[in-house]
């Protein structure tokens, strides 16, 4: 794969070459094929997985990828959203932040409201993230929402004084 | 088309991907589709602690618009085939639009 060029055009394969047996010379291809490099084919991989969205309004979901098409519209089974809410402030004997899951099913999520998607390691799966505990859904609602308030207050004076002096923020609207 | 391209040539290797959000992941550049969605495997993040839904995500899909930086490994770049490249893409284009 070190030999790939910058050019579109791949080289038409040779008509002569031996097909690659075990112990044969392995010949690196001169380019990947072209179709490896669609949204598509990287959404094929993920297929059946369990996957963690990051969403745009800052909403963390948890599902088995089902279906997609070429928008990365998706389709989630078992889905569950997790909250979170750090304690950033707590002492040092104490979790860093709680965490709680809410069910919600079958989910389709439009494309755009995607920011990003990983596959979750099946053997960490079980245990909670470094520092947090889990905790129970009202409580943990109640400290995100907080947290929220509190986070959106500082960004907004953040964007205010950019402003100020002829900043113009890249994400607005977005909690991301 | 031609970041595109480029960024093909650095399948498979070591690239940190700056969001938008500043959450910065490291790993290994697996696949780049028109858009730019960048997939990444074996990952670390960097600040790993404030971002615990990602503790336990191996591979990510990252959607092109929310890519604010990726940092390269300067070694894996040739500028001056680049630079070239861009010469070249932009003569074309001034040739279509003429």
């Amino acid at each position: 794969m070190e030999n790939l060029s910058i050019a579109d055009n791949a080289p038409p394969p040779q008509g002569g070459q031996p097909p690659m047996g075990p112990g044969g010379p392995a010949q690196p291809p001169p380019q990947l094929p072209p179709q490896m490099f669609t949204t598509a084919a990287q959404l094929l991989d993920l297929t059946d997985k369990k996957l963690m969205l990051s969403l745009r309004d800052g909403r963390k979901l948890i599902g088995i990828l089902r279906s997609w098409d070429q928008f990365a519209n998706l389709a989630l089974q078992s889905t569950t959203e997790r909250i979170f809410a750090p304690q950033p402030d707590a002492p040092a004997d104490q979790p860093r932040g709680y965490f709680a899951d809410v069910p919600h099913g079958l989910f389709l999520v439009r494309g755009e409201n995607v920011l990003l998607l990983g596959e979750i390691d099946l053997d960490k799966d079980d245990d909670p993230p470094p520092g947090y505990e889990r905790g129970e859904l009202a409580m943990v609602k109640k400290l995100a929402e907080e947290r929220k308030t509190l986070d959106k207050a500082r960004e907004k004076r953040r964007l205010k004084k950019l402003t100020s002096i002829g900043f113009e923020g890249e994400n607005l609207g977005d909690i991301v | 088309m031609l970041f595109f391209s480029f960024f093909k040539t650095l399948i498979d290797h070591e690239v940190t991907v700056e969001l938008k959000n500043d959450i910065q992941l490291r790993g290994t550049l697996k696949s780049v589709d028109q858009y730019l969605n960048i997939k990444l495997d074996d990952i670390s993040v960097v600040e790993e602690l404030k971002y615990p839904h990602l503790s336990s995500v191996k591979n990510v899909f990252i959607r092109g618009s929310v890519v604010r930086y990726v940092h390269l490994p300067a070694g894996s770049v040739d500028t001056q085939l680049l630079e070239d490249a861009t010469r070249r893409e932009a003569a074309a284009q001034q040739s279509k639009a003429k």
